[in-house]
């Protein structure tokens, strides 16, 4: 089954071939899925519950931190619930979960800190029964802010572990 | 008539007078004694001795003047309120006449272009003491490398006047920014002190981050995400060739600086969450771990003599500064004060180390002894980070980073004493400068 790589020509033709309009293209563009055929989802849109899309929006790509923290949240450990099981699910996904931190700190330390964070989500990961090899780590710092007003409201969005799907294609 | 060896290629320095000055002569600033009132000097544009020299020797008397006047030391005496003109190098001096401009030091020089070499001359004039102070000195070298003809004079007549050790003939390696916060582009670049003649020597493919000099000036460390984790990379200035410092899959490795010696460094390498100090040795590869905690120990920096390394801590609960052998075991800590502690850079005397404070939501750059006392903050701002030390350990240039959606990083120089904080004209923005050392 061809998920969120699917090559646009086939989600064109899928959509293509469910709904004669061809205005919804324009409407929606491709990966509008939602009537996008008797079967109910376009593969690889935020409707498929085995899509990138949908784990990000669905199921909760990231988790937040405390200022200078690294202990995980109740919260950021619902969200790690559900990582968890959709990862143990759709077992062909690696990840890498990404730490950040705000730009209120010097620069190596929020490296540091960043690894702090995404370990923390990994570890948690591990523990609810992913397997330790489909993960892996890596801290941005504060060098990639989401966010870039300098206040809370920012930096609480900013000091985050997202957890980024790779692969997810066994062929 | 005496030879010395001041290399610029392959420079030829000659006492071109008789009348030898010692040093302490009337004309000195004494920096540590708290001088606010700027040294007046002036130096009338240096004579072309060839009919193509006219460019060069306007040009060169400039960034002398650059030079001098950037210290905030030194006061220029402008043209226009000249009493004399120089017109012939090796005509005596009419002392009288600067005296009463109150010009207390002046400069002369003349420039002689031949093809793509040029020869630089200069003599440096105590005018209320009437006399030289110093041998005249020259210069050889391709008029592509003018610049730096123009840097050794400044350097010499700093020296000759402050007692400090010379750094205008220097380079900084630095990161150029470009982008808005969320989209920054950075890539790895190369300039004079004074931001003249920027080279770039990464592309912004890659996020790269807080480039170091060896110690010889050849070489530059630095942490690129090339291959998607952090990795430290040795860069050869003049080839551009570079090569990743092994480290094994999972970790990440960053925040490197050379040992004096050239052949180690020193870096952080984190590992499980967990980021420790560690050496390696560059030639084989060998790593030796130097901590061992489950905080956070990161940003060294070796003293000058290799003996021991500075670091920053999260032990105690937040990040502090401390200090260690260089080959491990318990460290002291240094830091004390309110707030924050981070970055610390060794200074090349060995007296002093330069840090980031953050304190009460502000950042400062700041200076302390090495057991802590006598700390000084420099500067004050939403953001200041990442000091460098210029080679003769006078002044510091670091990063300021600006509020808000708009922000952006421009270097910043300061001197020691807090005074004198400039920013340094660059392309575009700048962050993690490093100082090289005095150029051979």
């Amino acid at each position: 089954m061809n998920r969120f790589l699917t090559s646009g020509i086939l989600i064109a033709a899928l959509a293509m071939g469910a709904c004669t309009n061809p205005d919804r293209f324009g409407a929606d563009g491709a990966g509008a899925g939602a009537n996008a055929g008797a079967t109910g989802v376009v593969p690889g849109s935020a409707n498929d519950p085995t899509s990138t899309a949908y784990f990000q929006q669905s199921i909760g790509d990231r988790v937040l931190f405390e200022v200078d923290q690294s202990n995980l949240t109740a919260i950021g450990r619902a969200t790690l619930d559900g990582q968890a099981q959709w990862l143990m699910t759709n077992s062909d996904y690696q990840a890498v979960i990404e730490g950040h931190a705000d730009e209120q700190g010097t620069r190596e330390y929020n490296l540091a800190l960043g690894a702090r964070r995404a370990n923390a989500a990994q570890e948690y990961l591990i523990s609810k029964g992913v397997p330790a090899g489909r993960l892996r780590v890596v801290s941005y710092g504060k060098e990639r802010p989401i966010e870039i007003c300098s206040e809370e409201a920012c930096y609480a969005k900013n000091r985050r572990a997202v957890t980024v799907l790779a692969g997810g294609l066994t062929s | 008539m005496k030879l010395r060896f001041l290399s610029l290629f392959l420079v030829l320095v000659c006492a071109l007078s008789g009348a030898v000055q010692a040093q302490q002569g009337p004309l000195r600033i004494e920096i540590t004694e708290g001088v606010i009132e700027p040294l007046p000097f002036a130096v009338p544009s240096f004579q072309p001795e060839s009919a193509e020299s006219g460019q060069l020797a306007g040009d060169i008397s400039r960034v002398v003047s650059e030079d001098l006047t950037g210290t905030g030391l030194f006061r220029e005496v402008p043209a226009s309120a000249f009493i004399s003109t120089v017109s012939d190098f090796n005509a005596p001096v009419q002392y009288a006449d600067w005296k009463a401009i109150n010009a207390q030091a002046l400069i002369t020089g003349a420039v002689n272009v031949q093809g793509n070499s040029v020869n630089v001359k200069f003599r440096l004039y105590d005018v209320f003491s009437g006399a030289e102070l110093g041998d005249g000195l020259q210069f050889s070298g391709t008029t592509e490398g003018w610049r730096r003809m123009a840097h050794k004079v400044a350097d010499a007549v700093y020296s000759r006047i402050t007692g400090e050790g010379a750094y205008f003939d220097s380079r900084v390696a630095y990161v150029s920014e470009t982008g808005p916060k969320d989209a920054r582009q950075k890539r790895l670049a190369i300039m004079d002190y004074d931001g003249a003649n920027v080279q770039y020597l990464t592309d912004s493919g890659s996020i790269v981050l807080a480039p170091r000099f060896s110690p010889s000036g050849d070489r530059v460390l630095y942490t690129s995400y090339e291959s998607g984790f952090p990795r430290i990379y040795v860069l050869d200035i003049g080839s551009v060739q570079r090569r990743v410092l092994e480290s094994a899959e999972g970790t990440m490795s960053f925040a490197p600086r050379f040992s004096p010696s050239g052949q180690t460094v020193v870096y952080s390498l984190t590992q499980g969450g967990n980021t420790d100090i560690y050496t390696m040795d560059i030639a084989s590869g060998q790593s030796v771990r130097l901590t061992n905690t489950p905080s956070i120990e990161t940003a060294p920096s070796y003293s000058p003599d290799g003996s021991r390394i500075v670091f920053e801590s999260d032990r105690s609960g937040t990040q502090q500064l401390y200090i260690m052998s260089a080959t491990g075991g318990e460290p002291t800590r240094i830091s004390f004060g309110e707030g924050r502690y981070g970055t610390p850079v060794w200074s090349p005397r060995g007296d002093l180390v330069a840090f980031t404070k953050q304190n009460k939501g502000r950042f400062h750059i700041g200076v302390m002894r090495l057991d802590g006392s006598e700390e000084r903050l420099l500067t004050a701002s939403f953001l200041d980070e990442g000091p460098t030390w210029a080679p003769n350990g006078r002044v510091i240039m670091f990063a300021r980073e600006t509020q808000g959606a708009g922000g952006s990083s421009t270097l910043y120089s300061v001197d020691i004493s807090g005074r004198n904080l400039r920013p340094v004209r660059t392309p575009e923005g700048g962050s993690d400068p490093s100082w090289s050392p005095l150029q051979k």
